[in-house]
Formats: C-alpha cells, sequence, structure tokens
C-alpha cells in the first residue's frame, strides 16, 4: 500500500515519503524564518507597556511616540543621511575597483581582492575599537564624515563581490569593440557596459544603504555627540529595557527593507524582459 | 636582419604600452584601497602596536600573559568558541534540508519560498534580535502558546542565556548558509542523478553518493562564513545573552568602555584577528576564496 512512498518522486532522487518529510520540515523552517520577524509587527501598534500578542487594546501610541520624539528623529536622519552617504561613496567607488580588478591582470590583483573584502572577514568590533582610536587623532569622531568612511569600508566588499561576478557574466569583446571604433575606454564603459550591469549596479547600491543603515557596532563606538545613530540609540534601548517604541521603529523598518527588495526586483525584472 | 629587430623593437615597445596600460587599469582601485587603508589597516595595525603596550607605557607582553595566566580569558575565548560551533553546526542542520527544499522546486516556486529566507535577511539585525527577545521572554509569545497547547505548565525561562544566544543566532545566520548551499545545489547537472538511478542506484544511495558531495563546497563555503561571523559577533549575544554568554567581543568592549584599558583589549582582538585569519587560511587550501565571498550575499 504505501510502497508509493518509498519510489522516486523526482530527478534529484527523492522519494514521496522522503518528500513529505521534507516538506513538513521546510514549513517548520520557513515558519522560524519568517515569524519573528513579522510578529514585532502587530505588537507595535498595542496600546500596553507591554509587548503582547494579539493586542487587547490598539493604538498608534508607540509611533506617536517615537515621531514625536526629537531623540529618535535626529537619530533617524542620521541613519538616513549616513546610508545615502555611503552609498553615493562606496557604489562609484566599489564599481572602479571592481572594473581595474578585472580588467588590469596583474598578480597583484589577487592580493587587491584579498585586501578590499577583508572588512567582511575581520571582526566588527576591531574595526569600531580601531576606528575609534584613529578618528580621535583626526578629529572625526562623532562626525558624519567619520560614520560615512567606516561604513564605505564595511558596505565595499558587497559591491566589489556583487559588481564582480556581474563582470564575469559580461562579455567584454562589447567594451572592447566600442573602442576599437574610436570610443575612449571611459566612454565605452560608461555607454556599453554600465546599462549592461545596472541590475547589479542597483542591488550594489541597495546593499550599501542597507549595510549602512543597520550598521550598530561600529556606530556604537565612532557615533554619538550631536550624531548618534538610530541603531546605536535602538540598542542602548534594547540593554536598558524592552521599549514598544522599538517595535513600532522595527516595523518602519521592515517596512523600508521590503520595499527596497521590492524595488530591486522590478530592476531585475526588466532585465530578464529584455 | 634590419626588419626583425626593428619587430623586436616594436614588440618590446608593444609590450611597454601594455603594462603602462594595465598600471592606469589597476589605478582605478586606488580609491578603494585608500579607504581601506584609513579605516582599516592603519587602525588595526595601531591595535596590533597597542596589545604590546604595558600598563607603564613601555614594551611589555603583559596583555598577553593575562591572557594565558587568567583564567576567566580561557573561559572567554572556549565561550566563543562553543557558541560558534554549535551555532555553525545547527545552521547547517537548519539550513541544509531548508536549501534542499528549495532546489527541488521547479523555479518559480523557489523564488517566492526563497522570499521567507530573504526577508530576515534583509530585515534588520537589531530588529531580529530584538524580535526574539520579545518572543523568548517569560510572558512571551512561546511561552504562552506552549502553556496553552500543554507542553508545559510554567513559563520556562529561555532568554538571557546560551539557549536565546543560540536561537537568535542561528536565526541570524541562516541566510549565509542557505544561499551558496543552494547555489551550489542548483549548479548541479540533473543528469547525474538520473545516471545514478539508471545504474540501479536507490534513491538513498544516489543522495549520499553523488549529490551530497557535489553540494559540499557551498555548504563548508556557508558555514565557514557562518562560524567566522560567529567569532566575531556582539549584538546578539549582548541582548539575548543576558551577562551569561561572554564573546570575545564582548570582552574588548568592556576592556574599552568599563576599564579603558586599551592594552588589554587590543591584545584580545589581535587573538581574535589571528585566529580568524588561520581559519581562513587553512580553509583556503581547500577551497577557493571566492566561494566564501560569495556567500555574503
Amino acid at each position: 500500500m504505501l510502497n508509493w512512498l518509498k519510489s522516486p518522486a523526482t530527478e534529484t532522487q527523492i522519494t514521496h515519503g522522503g518528500r513529505l518529510w521534507l516538506y513538513a520540515l521546510a514549513t517548520l523552517i520557513i515558519l522560524f524564518l519568517v515569524v519573528p520577524t513579522l510578529i514585532v509587527i502587530p505588537m507595535s501598534f498595542s496600546d500596553s507597556q507591554y509587548l503582547e500578542f494579539p493586542p487587547q487594546h490598539w493604538s498608534l501610541r508607540w509611533y506617536e511616540h517615537y515621531f514625536g520624539s526629537d531623540e529618535w528623529m535626529r537619530a533617524t536622519w542620521t541613519s538616513i543621511k549616513v546610508a545615502i552617504l555611503t552609498m553615493v561613496v562606496a557604489t562609484p567607488v566599489g564599481v572602479l575597483a571592481a572594473y581595474a580588478l578585472h580588467t588590469a591582470k596583474m598578480p597583484v590583483v589577487r592580493l587587491a581582492f584579498v585586501l578590499l573584502i577583508t572588512p567582511m572577514m575581520v571582526p566588527l568590533v576591531l574595526v569600531a575599537v580601531g576606528a575609534f582610536y584613529v578618528y580621535v587623532k583626526l578629529n572625526i569622531l562623532y562626525t558624519v564624515t567619520g560614520l560615512v568612511l567606516a561604513h564605505t569600508v564595511l558596505a565595499m566588499p558587497l559591491v566589489v563581490i556583487v559588481i564582480g561576478s556581474a563582470f564575469k557574466t559580461f562579455d567584454m569583446a562589447q567594451e572592447n569593440a566600442a573602442r576599437s571604433l574610436g570610443a575612449p575606454r571611459w566612454k565605452a564603459f560608461l555607454t556599453v557596459t554600465l546599462p549592461q550591469i545596472r541590475f547589479a549596479v542597483v542591488t550594489a547600491a541597495l546593499l550599501s544603504f542597507l549595510t549602512s543603515f543597520d550598521e550598530v557596532v561600529v556606530a556604537m563606538f565612532i557615533s554619538g555627540g550631536d550624531n548618534p545613530t538610530l541603531t546605536r540609540n535602538m540598542f542602548n534601548a534594547l540593554r536598558d529595557q524592552i521599549d514598544p517604541t522599538i517595535a513600532s521603529i522595527s516595523t518602519i523598518m521592515i517596512l523600508v527593507t521590503t520595499s527596497m527588495m521590492v524595488l530591486a526586483q522590478v530592476f531585475g525584472g526588466n532585465r530578464s524582459s529584455e | 636582419m634590419a626588419a626583425s629587430f626593428a619587430n623586436g623593437a616594436n614588440a618590446a615597445g608593444l609590450k611597454h604600452d601594455e603594462r603602462v596600460e594595465k598600471l592606469k587599469l589597476f589605478g582605478l582601485s586606488a580609491p578603494a584601497l585608500l579607504i581601506v587603508f584609513v579605516v582599516l589597516v592603519i587602525p588595526v595595525g595601531w591595535l596590533f602596536y597597542l596589545s604590546f603596550i604595558g600598563a607603564d607605557g613601555t614594551f611589555s607582553l603583559e596583555n598577553y600573559a593575562r591572557m594565558i595566566d587568567r583564567s576567566s580569558y580561557r573561559r572567554i575565548f572556549l565561550m566563543t568558541f562553543e557558541v560558534s560551533v554549535l551555532t555553525t553546526a545547527l545552521t547547517i542542520l537548519i539550513g541544509y534540508p531548508m536549501a534542499y527544499f528549495l532546489a527541488q522546486l521547479p523555479n518559480r516556486l523557489a523564488s517566492i519560498f526563497m522570499i521567507a529566507v530573504l526577508l530576515p535577511f534583509w530585515t534588520s539585525l537589531l530588529v531580529r534580535t530584538y524580535a526574539w527577545l520579545v518572543l523568548l521572554q517569560k510572558q512571551g509569545l512561546i511561552n504562552q502558546w506552549a502553556i496553552a497547547l500543554g507542553l508545559w505548565d510554567e513559563p520556562i525561562k529561555m532568554v538571557h542565556d546560551l539557549n536565546g544566544t543560540l536561537i537568535g543566532m542561528v536565526h541570524i545566520m541562516l541566510p549565509f548558509l542557505i544561499l551558496p548551499t543552494y547555489g551550489a545545489m542548483k549548479s548541479i547537472d540533473r543528469d547525474l542523478m538520473k545516471a545514478a538511478s539508471n545504474l540501479g542506484a536507490s534513491p538513498k544511495h544516489a543522495f549520499w553518493t553523488v549529490f551530497f558531495p557535489l553540494t559540499i563546497p557551498g555548504l563548508f563555503a556557508g558555514a565557514l562564513m557562518v562560524f567566522i561571523l560567529c567569532l566575531g559577533f556582539y549584538v546578539t549575544p549582548a541582548v539575548l545573552g543576558g551577562g551569561k554568554v561572554i564573546m570575545v567581543s564582548m570582552k574588548i568592549v568592556s576592556n574599552i568602555e568599563m576599564f579603558v584599558n586599551w592594552g588589554a583589549a587590543s591584545a584580545l582582538g589581535v587573538v581574535l584577528l589571528i585566529m580568524t585569519m588561520i581559519i581562513l587560511w587553512v580553509a583556503s587550501k581547500f577551497l577557493n576564496l571566492d566561494r566564501i565571498a560569495g556567500g555574503g550575499h
């Protein structure tokens, strides 16, 4: 009777029975992945001092508290400003570097690549502590400039990797053809290459924005004074007690990142329809 | 004779031009490298220097000696390794079936379920840590539901300890494992599995002898990324560990914030960094580093 459970279901060699188990397991894993992220949203609309689900009384008081607080608002603007500037700096600098590594076929390229992706591997606390020490000497501690510089270092590996893999699938012969027809290199790059890797560029830009916006550990050390970031304030609030304001901020952040994801998908969709 | 000589000179000239061209191209990476130097290389070099300066301001190894002498420091390193190993193991156990689930779906369906992996990936680390704090606390949702379902009678303490930390960290690390493993699975030639079954392999046999070995590079890359990220992790253990889970990175911060002891903090940082680099170096013997880097997005 149950023999069909043991027969192969797919060419990836899973049995029907195995697939039942897999689907049950996958459902649990998906719940594990998604529920904790989404549960914050309804909780943020609660009237209670304590976080409850489902909320007994709905209210916007924690949103009012957030938008009404000068401190939270200032921190939010600092975070947005720093994230946009990081995106504006890290994307072109990273694209240039990825282009250099792709086209200059020299032994030193390998070393440069490793150096550029090192910030992903180095414990963040070290970057934070080190940057703090150097920023004191450079007199840029607690400044937007200092934050942008540090966040650019953290975002650049992602840009270099995303753009680098786009170059790998891009046929450089096209750019060379443009150049052999008389276009200078920069013009060939801007008019032939860049339009074709633009999806990767948008992805890289979004990743740099999010890297900066979401960064906590480095910001703990080098943001402060007049320029604390949102995450720095959130982390401090979390360490002390569970403040429902954080739930409303979290909800807004989820909305912002999800819409950015949709944005990225829209750009990706355009590419595949071409 | 004359013609070939001219050719030779020309070739040398071309070679020279080519080298200049390559150097110019390489020069385009200068801004990126400069930023890495200012914000990463110089500061870490500075910390390295500081770690050899004793309390009296002269060269000394006392910061490193302290690490060897004091059992509290040894415990912190052991704890860091324990948390990292456990998180990586759990992430593999949960992430591999999930990647397999995605890989055997048709592409269109897979991209829908992929949202489940990407949503947390794109959601703030703090938001997710916060969510777990809320879910796992004594009056939290998990306790409420478990009691309602009769799983246990009284609220259980699940947060502010190792368990809470592990749950939060696994949740944060899963995408880093699933994405490269899924990539490895998708790139496997499907005909291989057909061939295996044509040759009489049972599904189980074909899975373990053909499919699984081919996914190891992706799995390994993901696991390595997870392990390295765990070693230097700060936020989640600081919030969910409730002071019971002390990782090296937390000790570095407290050494500076509470004791203003830069020497001790730097020495801890240097040891942590060297450990990370050794692990990466050993791993690079088995694995192309580009693959690890590819796991980061």
